[in-house]
C-alpha cells in the first residue's frame, strides 16, 4: 500500500505502468513484453487447433476460430480492399488478433495490464502498417508515380499545391503512423489509469473514516462499470487500428487516392 | 490529501527492448497465422463454396430431370388419351358397320325365306290345282257318265267338257 507510507492518497501515474518483474532485469524486460509473447502463444495455439482439421462442416472450435477469421477477411479485407484483398488478410488478421488479445489483457483478472499501454508496441505495429502500405503503393505504381500522386493530388488548381503538398506529405508520412500508434496507446493508457484510479481509490476509502467507508463501494462499483466500458474500447481500438490499416492499403492500391 | 506522483518516465518514449520484443512477437504470430492457419481456413472456405455450388448444380439437374419426366409423362398420357379416343371411335364405327351388315344379312335372309315360301306355296297351289282339276274332272266325268249314261271315251272332248264345267264353276 504505497499511499499509506506517504500519509495520503497517491494518484496512480505513469510509474504504475513500469512494474518490477519477477526476473529483475528491469532494463530489458517488462510485464508488457511477457504479455506480448504470451498473447502470441495464446493466439497461435487457439487458431492452430481451431484450423488444424478445418472441414466443410465446422466443429465448435473451428467455428469459433473461423468466425474471427471470416470477420477480418470480409469486413476488414474484402469490403475495404476489393478483389486483391486475399493477399493482405494474413497481415490484417495478425494485426487484429494481436491488438485485440493484448488489449483485452487489460481486464483479464490476474493479468489486468494492456500491453498497448506501453507505447513501444503501438509504435511497432504502426511502423509495420506504415511500411506495408507504402511498400504496396510503391510496388504498384512505382516510386516516382506514387510520390507524385501523394504530393500533387490530381484535379486541383496548381496554386493550391503550395498548401496541399505539405499537408499531404505530412498526412502520409507523419500523421498516419503517429495517430495510428498514439490513438491505440492513449486509449489503453487512459483506460488502465482510469481503472487504477477507481480501484485504488476504493481501496483507499475503505481504510478511511466512516463516510469514506460508505463511499468506497461506489468507487468499486464504478470500477466494475468502467471495466465493461473498457472491454468495448479495447475491442473497438483493435477494430479501428486494423480498419485504418486496411484503408491505407486500399488507398495505396488504388491508382489515385 | 492528494499527492501527485512524481513522473518517473515519459510514457511516450519507447523502450528498445520492447520495440525488439514487439517486432519479434508480431512477426512470429504473422508467420504462424500465415503459414498454418490462413491456408487451412481458406481451404475449408473453398471446399464449402464448392460443396454449396455442387449442391445447387445437383439440385438443378434433378429438377431438370424431374421436369423432363413430367413432360414425358404428360405427353404419353395425352398420347394414350388420343389412342383411347381413336380406338373408341373405331369400335363405334366397327359396331355400326357390324349392325348394318347384320341387318342387311337378316333382311336378305328374310327376303330369301319369303320368296322361297311363296314359291313353294305357288308350286303347291299349282300342284293342288292340277290334282284337284284331275280329281274333280274324273269325279265329274264319272258322275256325268253315270247320270247321263254316255261314255265319254274321247279324252279331248272329256277335257273340254271338264274345262267348261270348271269355268262355269269359277264364274259362279
Amino acid at each position: 500500500m504505497h499511499f499509506q507510507a506517504r500519509g495520503g492518497f497517491v494518484a496512480p501515474g505513469t510509474e504504475d505502468f513500469f512494474l518490477p518483474t519477477k526476473l529483475g532485469f528491469t532494463s530489458f524486460e517488462s510485464k508488457a513484453i511477457y504479455l506480448a509473447f504470451f498473447s502470441v502463444l495464446l493466439i497461435g495455439l487457439f487458431f492452430y487447433f481451431s484450423s488444424r482439421k478445418a472441414k466443410v462442416m465446422p466443429s465448435k472450435l473451428q467455428f469459433a476460430g473461423e468466425s474471427v477469421y471470416a470477420f477480418v477477411r470480409r469486413d476488414l479485407g474484402e469490403d475495404l480492399i476489393g478483389h486483391e484483398f486475399l493477399r493482405f488478410v494474413p497481415f490484417l488478421f495478425t494485426l487484429f488478433t494481436f491488438v485485440l488479445v493484448n488489449n483485452i489483457f487489460g481486464i483479464i483478472p490476474l493479468i489486468q495490464f494492456p500491453t498497448m499501454s506501453h507505447v513501444s508496441f503501438p509504435y511497432v505495429l504502426a511502423i509495420f502498417s506504415f511500411v506495408v502500405f507504402h511498400y504496396i503503393g510503391i510496388r504498384r505504381q512505382g516510386l516516382g508515380k506514387y510520390l507524385k500522386g501523394i504530393c500533387f493530388m490530381p484535379g486541383v488548381p496548381v496554386a493550391l499545391y503550395i498548401l496541399l503538398t505539405p499537408i499531404e506529405l505530412a498526412t502520409y508520412f507523419v500523421v498516419r503512423p503517429v495517430t495510428l500508434a498514439l490513438r491505440l496507446f492513449a486509449n489503453m493508457f487512459a483506460g488502465h489509469l482510469l481503472l487504477l484510479v477507481f480501484i485504488l481509490g476504493g481501496d483507499y476509502l475503505l481504510h478511511g473514516g466512516i463516510v469514506a467507508k460508505i463511499a468506497s463501494p461506489f468507487s468499486f462499483t464504478f470500477a466494475i462499470v468502467m471495466t465493461f466500458f473498457e472491454l468495448l474500447v479495447q475491442v473497438l481500438q483493435a477494430y479501428i487500428f486494423t480498419l485504418l490499416t486496411a484503408l491505407y492499403i486500399a488507398g495505396a492500391l488504388a491508382d489515385e487516392h | 490529501m492528494l499527492v501527485v506522483a512524481e513522473a518517473s518516465a515519459n510514457p511516450l518514449l519507447p523502450h528498445l527492448s520492447e520495440i525488439v520484443a514487439g517486432t519479434i512477437a508480431f512477426s512470429l504470430l504473422y508467420i504462424v497465422l500465415r503459414s498454418r492457419v490462413v491456408p487451412m481456413f481458406e481451404k475449408a472456405f473453398k471446399e464449402r463454396t464448392e460443396a454449396i455450388q455442387g449442391g445447387i448444380e445437383k439440385a438443378e439437374a434433378a429438377q431438370k430431370e424431374a421436369q423432363a419426366a413430367l413432360d414425358q409423362y404428360t405427353k404419353s398420357l395425352a398420347d394414350a388419351k388420343a389412342e383411347a379416343g381413336r380406338i373408341r371411335e373405331e369400335a363405334r364405327a366397327q359396331g355400326a358397320a357390324i349392325i348394318e351388315e347384320m341387318r342387311a344379312k337378316a333382311q336378305e335372309e328374310a327376303d330369301r325365306i319369303t320368296s322361297a315360301a311363296s314359291a313353294a306355296i305357288a308350286a303347291e297351289r299349282a300342284a293342288a290345282i292340277t290334282s284337284l282339276r284331275n280329281e274333280v274332272g274324273n269325279l265329274a266325268t264319272e258322275l256325268a257318265s253315270k247320270i247321263v249314261g254316255e261314255a265319254l271315251e274321247d279324252q279331248v272332248r272329256q277335257s273340254r267338257v271338264v274345262d267348261r264345267f270348271l269355268s262355269e264353276l269359277e264364274h259362279n
